[in-house]
């Protein structure tokens, strides 16, 4: 039988083995984070398998939406007197997050996770600089946690268009052992956007590896720049999801492999990716429309975050 | 709808059964019997192993698999995707890793969970249909090929097969001969009479039809005035195109009576899996509604003995092509 009915709440958990699982969770918390929206649910088993990169798939009941909705994860607490949470931060862009942010205690929403393939930790003891666009601070935070426990160093670096639009600063400061900011206004630490601090925070750091989650413009930078400095670079990417379990290739990334240029999905192959070998050139044309015109909203590309 | 099939079920002697006891074995054409109604929608599924991972995916009819080609194709730009009122647009450009590949890497997982395999196929010519068939003979755990001929022809100014009733007889006349299971021919309702298409199948050899494939759509984005698709155009699933399955599928049926027919388009219920047969569908495949619930097409199977047993029907097949007048 594939259900089996979780302890404590009355949400009914669907799964096997070690995968994803789908439930139904009650909301814990709703809060607002600075310029993002955050959701907290009650979910203990997607909480005991959860890793930092992967991320959960909100079914969501707006107005003629039939697709979920893919959120990083941001935390994850396996104790307390819930036994078992996990935590969500958005950014209200369009009818499925209006939805999200009218969501409060009690209430319930459907999610599958977690999916994806997390960030690999270092086999190494090396330093690691974490880089950050908008709300792609968010499973970074949730990643320099796993990283402290292995007794690794951890320098953040977090860009936006604007002060509200840094995810978390605090935390930020408080999860690493240097923290830096750049916003495009210069309304937060350094006027313009994180490669123009990236070489000097690697030079400082010794940085061994660099983990990276933001906007694509922002992640093939951030790739190229990591590059030309030798130090390899992991990236969390953004492509639309139809499916997030790996069945029906829509959210693919252009990769470079031994025989050529493949497309892997990002949902199952994915999110985490090394950036060197991320075709960046061949990524879709809206994910990074932003860069070219400013115009459109497009995917994440679209926020107001910078795209270098 | 459930007036007409409570009356029925009284006729049919009182609702005194037992879900346990239905029977929801269907037989499509002389050589196929699945075990239950219901399989997938080709490309929603791809070959079983991810959604392996939420339910025993061997508790289906059988598992339709994303559409194989001669050569692996690297498909389309991003995006492949725009989702739109009640349903989504898709452009993959069928992705897959071609015909050597799947046969050395997803059938022998298939197989080896003993999944009832419909393998969909899919070329550019009449002559990649029947290389692909060839190289399906004898594939072990094959029950059947769905020819997914909704593929522009290269040979015919990129021509949908399934749009011409001669490209249509060519390509399954190719299939059906070398074939050593039954041949599912997988149309496209961007026609203007369907049931012509499933006649020129029928008379080339297939055992059934499979409707309906994805109907050609396009959204555009207002404020950037790009379209949403990289591909531009795309095809539309979802919950918005059930009444035109439900229409194609009874347009068949109506004209072929005789005629196996794998509904599809839309199914996200038990009610929308009777709907399909009660219009002469046999069998029916869920296709997008895996997205949004990965264990969409269990469910359905999960629920559909009690709504028969509920409205005292013993078996599924007894509704197939029962609408009433
Ligand atoms: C792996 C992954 C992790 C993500 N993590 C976060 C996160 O932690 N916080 C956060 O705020 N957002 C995150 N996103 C983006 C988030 O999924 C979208 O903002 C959200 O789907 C928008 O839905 P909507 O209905 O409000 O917007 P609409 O724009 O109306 O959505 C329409 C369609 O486009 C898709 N879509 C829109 N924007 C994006 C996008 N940026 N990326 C992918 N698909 C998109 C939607 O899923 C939907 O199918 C993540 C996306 C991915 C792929
Ligand atoms: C993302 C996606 C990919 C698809 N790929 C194929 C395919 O490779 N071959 C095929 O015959 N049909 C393909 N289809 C069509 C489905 O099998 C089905 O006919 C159609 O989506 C209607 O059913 P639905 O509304 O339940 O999804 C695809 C559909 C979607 C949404
Ligand atoms: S979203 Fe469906 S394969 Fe990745």
């Amino acid at each position: 039988m594939s259900s089996i009915v979780s302890r404590g709440s009355s949400t009914t958990v669907q799964g096997r083995g070690e995968g994803p699982l789908r439930a139904r969770c009650e909301v814990l918390a709703y809060r607002k984070l600075g310029g993002y929206h955050s959701l907290t649910f009650v979910a203990p088993e997607m909480a005991e398998r959860a890793q930092p990169g992967q991320f959960v798939a909100v079914a969501v009941e707006a107005r003629e939406a039939t697709l979920r909705r893919p959120f990083s994860i941001y935390s994850v607490s396996q104790h307390g007197p819930w036994a078992g949470t996990v935590e969500i931060i958005f950014d209200v862009v369009g009818p499925g997050t209006r939805w999200l942010a009218t969501r409060s205690k009690h209430h319930v929403v459907d999610l599958v996770g977690p999916l994806g393939k997390p960030f690999p930790l270092p086999a190494q003891p090396v330093s690691c600089l974490l880089v950050g666009g908008g709300y792609g601070a968010a499973p970074l935070l949730y990643l320099a946690q796993a990283l402290a426990q292995q007794s690794l160093r951890v320098d953040m670096l977090l860009g936006a268009a604007t002060q509200e639009r840094i995810f978390n600063a605090i935390e930020a400061k408080r999860l690493s052992a240097s923290a830096q900011f750049t916003t495009e206004d210069g309304s937060l630490g350094v006027e313009g956007v994180v490669t123009d601090v990236m070489p000097r925070m690697i030079e400082a750091a010794g940085t061994g590896v660099i983990y990276a989650c933001g906007p694509m413009a922002m992640l093939a930078a951030v790739s190229a720049a990591a590059k030309e400095l030798d130090v390899p670079c992991q990236v969390a990417v953004e492509e639309e999801m139809a499916c997030g379990t790996g069945v029906c290739w829509t959210c693919v990334l252009p990769y470079r492999r031994k025989d050529g240029v493949v497309n892997l999905r990002a949902c199952t192959d994915g999110p985490v990716f090394n950036g060197a070998r991320v075709a960046w050139s061949a990524v879709g044309t809206s994910a990074m429309a932003n860069a070219e015109d400013g115009r459109g909203r497009g995917r994440r590309g679209g926020r107001a975050e910078p795209a270098p | 709808m459930t007036d007409a099939t409570r009356s029925d079920s009284r006729r049919g002697g009182g609702s005194e059964i037992d879900p346990a006891d239905v029977d929801l074995r269907v037989a499509l054409g002389d050589k196929l019997a699945l075990r239950n109604p219901i399989v997938t929608g080709s490309g929603t599924f791809a070959s079983g192993q991810e959604v392996d991972r939420f339910f025993d995916v061997r508790r289906l009819g059988a598992v339709v698999v994303k559409s194989v080609t001669v050569e692996p194709r690297r498909g389309l730009p991003t995006p492949r995707m725009a989702e739109t009122a009640a349903g989504m647009l898709n452009a993959i450009g069928l992705q897959n890793p071609g015909i050597d590949a799947w046969l050395a890497h997803d059938l022998p997982w298939l197989n080896s969970h003993r999944v009832p395999t419909i393998v969909s196929i899919a070329g550019n010519t009449t002559a990649e249909y029947r290389h692909l068939a060839e190289r399906l003979r004898d594939a072990p755990g094959v029950v059947a090929i769905e020819a997914n001929i909704s593929c522009p022809n290269v040979d015919d100014r990129d021509i949908v097969f399934a749009c011409r009733e001669e490209a249509t007889h060519e390509a399954i006349t190719q299939v059906a001969r070398v074939s050593s299971v039954p041949v599912f021919a997988k149309l496209t309702p961007d026609v203007t009479d369907i049931s012509l298409i499933a006649g020129a199948a029928h008379e080339a050899g297939a055992t059934g039809v499979s409707v309906i494939n994805t109907l050609l759509g396009m959204a555009i984005d207002t404020e950037t005035r790009r379209p949403k698709l990289a591909a531009i155009t795309g095809g539309l699933s979802g919950p918005a195109i059930k009444p035109i399955a439900v229409r194609a599928v009874h347009q068949i049926h109506e004209a072929h009576p005789q005629l196996p027919i794998i509904g599809m388009g839309g199914v996200r219920s038990v009610e929308d899996v009777v709907e399909l047969v009660l219009a002469g569908a046999s069998a029916v495949a869920v296709g997008t509604a895996t997205f949004t619930n990965p264990l969409a097409a269990l469910e359905i199977l999960e629920g559909l003995p009690s709504w028969l047993a509920e409205h005292g029907y013993a078996t599924l097949r007894q509704l197939r092509g029962a609408w009433r007048r």
